[in-house]
């Protein structure tokens, strides 16, 4: 009997060797220190990148390599020394509308990442970063719902001329509307029950009066709960992306909170200052041309064009609160648009104003709140840093009034671009609901390398050692054994930097050397098994067949169930769990492949084709049985 | 099989190792209820202050500062490397700080301050944050749940592909090894954190693969070895495994002693509860779950194959 695997077998472990090596090199080239230059609002230019080397070469600071790009400006430095040095030359050379983010950029070849070829993340704990836990504000966000559908019940039935004896918001989920009879309650069922479908409408006498309850149904509610987590999530994204963080984490935790983690980022004060804006919309129209200079301010409108100023009067038209929903679409003719709908207050708003002023320029005004610290003295004379709010008032909008408006309108005269900018600045400019940071970190970049530097010290020593030993212990075998592991371990790196968008952490790295165990483990099981074939005087090419054979159901079975240990972790888990599932799965996967396949091909390899085999290489010498004969 | 002798006779002393199990299983138990685990920060609330100091941090002298200054329930524990040390503390009722965060910020200032003028005047402060504690009670609730599922899981799939007696030594052999873990972490008081989290999950892959393995053996023996007692068979399964148990406790622990020692303080929680289980887990594999089955009176019909199957898996056996 001889021992051969088909030719495509072979090749197949080939061609999961070259993948494993390629896509798990990048990981050798060490990244760069580098800052990442932003602005909150503005493309960069090639002026912001003069102004930026001008300020390098006054503090004598030199960088081995700059970039200016789509996200911003990237400048790259030789050691964390310089990098934090620059980091303080530029931000005094900037206004504080910039962001200089410290991150670390790639210098794997250009081929590589063509073909997808990239480092593998590193989790907070490995890297350093800051890590924010943010709480959404649910009560509120259902609160501001049934607001809002209080002060549309109540403008519907004014508008019906319905009188009513009072209207009363119990608690956030339920109103109750109080009528002098039974026709006017009825009435007022039929016409509000069309507009509402969200809210359960029940009758009720109490103290001689007819009652409407309007109750929110529970799935409303979770909807709700469920569009603000999505709205503010999607804000943050859009916030964070304005901070250049290489690869920032924007994730749902559990039905109320999401967790920010920014690798990187050293400098917390400067993240929570942008992803804690409040932002809010407001309309006005453009001051006529004789109007006296007190009741307007004058703002710079970006259009196509270029710049130039608009008048923009006092009075709010309007509050974006009223906003209801925002999205770009196409007109009749293909032209790019974004639709506005409204709730019903703030639809008779704005076709009260607009049907008296078509023809006249509508504005629409973002308005956030920022903070920015300020050097001052305290009370006992010493410096302290004082955080001062101010509103930053900005012009995202200009376009005539063609005719009254209602709850829905459009916003013509735009191109694609800015009618996809609009609606993003319009719906993502605000949260859905206030949020609060209940958890906050920072681990400092030393800290973070030196738990990768040791856990990935403790792996190398324990793959030596571990090496040696099946080295010592399996002979010829052993050292398949070995090849396997480390293809194991390089097919764990590829996969976990190229395939997979997983994050390593320190519960990932326990993972995988829980795997690297398990793999070993496989083996022995196969080589424990071809001893004792052989000892029941099995001729050693079949004992290697029957020892691979019978030692496989076992394996599977101890594999498959851990496999969905992993899997039931991974579904349940969050953060540091799921990290861990992530790397076990992967990890029993290819250790099955490597340990099973990959050591069967060597010993084929090595053995297979030899038809006078009397003895194997596979450590202390087997017990011979009496009437065995090898 | 001819290789049936039997060099150790495991079985002899069963009745002994489940009374001792039981007397361990019931001190964790106990323990656990009485006394608790110390629970890191990642499940409990308060303020992480993290210093750094000039040279190595005087402990002793931080301690009796603090304790002066009013800090009375400060942990001072030395943190990556020995002049970095951490400070642990309970949140302040009735601190007037507008929010958890910025009563962390503040504390941690103010210690950073007296240990400045009164330790080590080099001392700077790294960082401090604040844990709330529902977090930490979301994730436990969460691994809590995880791991029951897990269990029903595993005892439906070892049902499937073995038999429910073999489910039943499976999870109780796995619970063993939990608990036992769990009870050594609360009688000595070492602090049990995510980290220790991950290495209980990681105590479940291993007790599970070492008691499969086993049970692997001992399902085939029952279906070759005819004539043989249950005890006997079982015997004789554990003593044809032992040599691959031996050898992969002994490289898992070779693993986990190399990371003990050479990877730092962070990794240091984990490594210690993983020696911990693997050392519980391979004993359990031999006592726990096989003695689980053989006093649930295992048979040979319990594990034999339908009969189809069977003609086919018998005519592959030499």
């Amino acid at each position: 009997m001889l021992n051969h695997y088909p030719a495509w077998k072979n090749l197949l472990i080939l061609l999961a060797m070259v993948l494993g090596v390629l896509y798990s090199v990048p990981n050798l080239y060490p990244d760069d220190e580098a800052l990442q230059v932003t602005h909150e609002s503005q493309q960069l230019i090639q002026a912001d990148l003069d102004n930026i080397t001008t300020a390098l070469e006054a503090a004598q600071l030199a960088t081995i390599g700059q970039e200016l790009n789509d996200s911003g400006i990237l400048l790259r430095f030789d050691g964390v020394d310089e990098q934090l040095r620059a980091k303080t030359a530029i931000e005094d050379a900037l206004t504080d509308d910039y962001i200089v983010a410290l991150n670390l950029a790639p210098t794997t070849p250009g081929w590589m990442q063509a073909i997808g070829a990239g480092k593998m993340n590193l989790g907070l704990d490995l890297q350093g970063g800051v890590h924010f836990l943010m709480e959404v504000d649910m009560e509120a966000a259902v609160l501001g719902r049934m607001e809002d559908n209080l002060s549309n019940v109540r403008s519907i039935l004014r508008e019906l001329r319905i009188r009513t004896r009072g209207l009363t918001m119990v608690d956030s989920s339920h109103i109750e509307v109080r009528f002098a009879s039974a026709g006017d309650r009825s009435r007022a069922r039929s016409e509000l029950i069309d507009n509402f479908p969200e809210l359960q409408f029940q009758n009720r006498e109490a103290n001689g009066l007819f009652l409407l309850d309007l109750r929110m149904t529970e799935d409303t509610m979770l909807q709700i709960q469920r569009d603000t987590l999505q709205a503010n999530r999607t804000t943050l994204l859009n916030r964070v992306d304005a901070l250049g963080v290489a690869e920032p984490t924007v994730q749902q935790q559990g039905s109320n909170r999401i967790v920010v983690e920014l690798p990187g980022v050293q400098d917390p004060a400067q993240a929570i200052r942008i992803l804690q804006r409040i932002a809010t919309l407001e309309f006005h129209l453009e001051a006529g041309p004789g109007a006296p200079r007190s009741s307007f301010e004058t703002y710079d409108y970006v259009a196509p064009e270029g710049v130039f100023t608009v008048n923009v009067d006092n009075d709010v038209i309007l509050q974006g609160d009223r906003i209801s929903n925002v999205r770009p679409s196409l007109d009749q003719n293909g032209l790019p648009q974004v639709q506005i709908s409204l709730d019903a207050q703030g639809g008779n708003q704005i076709n009260r104003v607009t049907r008296d002023n078509v023809g006249r320029m509508m504005d629409i005004l973002l308005i956030e709140t920022r903070s920015r610290t300020n050097p001052g003295i305290d009370e006992n004379g010493e410096e302290v840093e004082e955080v001062e709010f101010y509103e930053d008032r900005r012009l995202i909008s200009h376009a005539r009034i063609n005719s009254a408006l209602g709850r829905q309108f459009v916003i013509t005269g735009l191109t694609q671009r800015e009618a996809m900018d609009l609606s993003l600045l319009i719906s993502s400019g605000s949260l859905a609901a206030p949020m609060t940071i209940v958890e906050q970190s920072v681990i400092g970049p030393t800290m973070g390398r030196e738990n990768l530097e040791q856990g990935i010290r403790g792996v190398q020593i324990a793959a030596v050692l571990v090496v040696f030993f099946m080295l010592l212990y399996y002979r010829v075998f052993g050292l398949a054994a070995n090849a396997a592991l480390i293809m194991n371990i390089v097919l764990i790196f590829a996969v976990l930097s190229s395939v997979l968008p997983a994050t390593l952490t320190l519960p990932g790295i326990v993972g995988i050397v829980l795997t690297v165990g398990m793999a070993v483990d496989a083996n022995v099981l196969i080589f424990t098994r071809i001893k004792e074939e052989l000892r029941n005087g099995l001729p050693p090419q079949q004992a290697i067949s029957a020892g691979y054979d019978r030692a496989f159901t076992t394996i599977l079975d101890a594999n498959l169930t851990t496999f969905l240990v992993a899997v039931v972790l991974f579904t349940i888990g969050t953060g540091p769990v799921k990290g861990f599932a992530v790397t076990l799965m992967i990890g029993i996967i290819t250790s099955m492949f490597t340990a099973i396949v990959g050591t069967r091909a060597l010993v084929n390899l090595i053995y297979g084709r030899r038809r006078d085999l009397r003895s194997l290489s596979i450590g202390i010498a087997p017990v011979k049985p009496a009437a065995g004969k090898n | 099989m001819s290789n049936t002798r039997i060099r150790i006779d495991f079985m002899r002393g069963r009745r002994v190792a489940a009374l001792l199990s039981m007397i361990a299983i019931l001190i964790a138990i106990g323990s656990l209820a009485l006394r608790g685990l110390e629970f890191g920060l990642d499940f409990t609330s308060g303020t992480s202050v993290r210093l750094n100091f000039s040279q190595a941090a005087p402990i002793d002298a931080v301690n009796s500062e603090l304790e002066q200054a009013g800090y009375e329930d400060a942990v001072v524990v030395n943190f990556g490397s020995d002049r970095d040390i951490r400070i642990l503390l309970p949140l302040d009722p009735n601190a007037e700080a507008a929010s958890e965060a910025e009563q962390a910020a503040l504390t941690g200032e103010a210690i950073a301050a007296l240990l400045g003028e009164r330790v080590d005047t080099g001392v700077i402060l790294l960082g401090s944050d604040y844990v709330s504690a529902k977090v930490g009670e979301e994730l436990a609730e969460q691994g809590g749940l995880g791991m029951l599922v897990a269990l029903g899981i595993i005892m439906l799939y070892i049902a499937v592909r073995f038999q429910f007696k073999f489910s039943v030594g499976a999870v109780v052999a796995l619970a063993h090894d939990l608990l036992f873990t769990l009870g050594i972490f609360s009688l000595t008081g070492m602090e049990f954190n995510l980290n220790t989290l991950a290495a209980l999950l990681a105590i479940i892959g291993y007790s599970l693969n070492d008691t499969i393995v086993v049970s692997d053996r001992i399902r085939e023996n029952f279906r070759t070895l005819r004539k043989t007692e249950p005890v006997e068979t079982v015997n004789i399964s554990l003593n044809q495994t032992l040599g691959r148990t031996m050898i992969t406790s002994f490289t898992t622990l070779l693993v986990l002693f190399s990371i003990l020692l050479m990877g730092g303080e962070s990794t240091r929680g984990f490594a210690i509860a993983l020696i911990i289980g693997v050392i519980v887990g391979t004993y359990s594999s031999i006592y726990v779950a096989s003695n689980v089955i053989i006093f649930m009176k295992v048979t040979r019909e319990d594990l034999l194959i339908p009969v189809k199957e069977g003609a086919e898996a018998d005519g592959a056996m030499p």
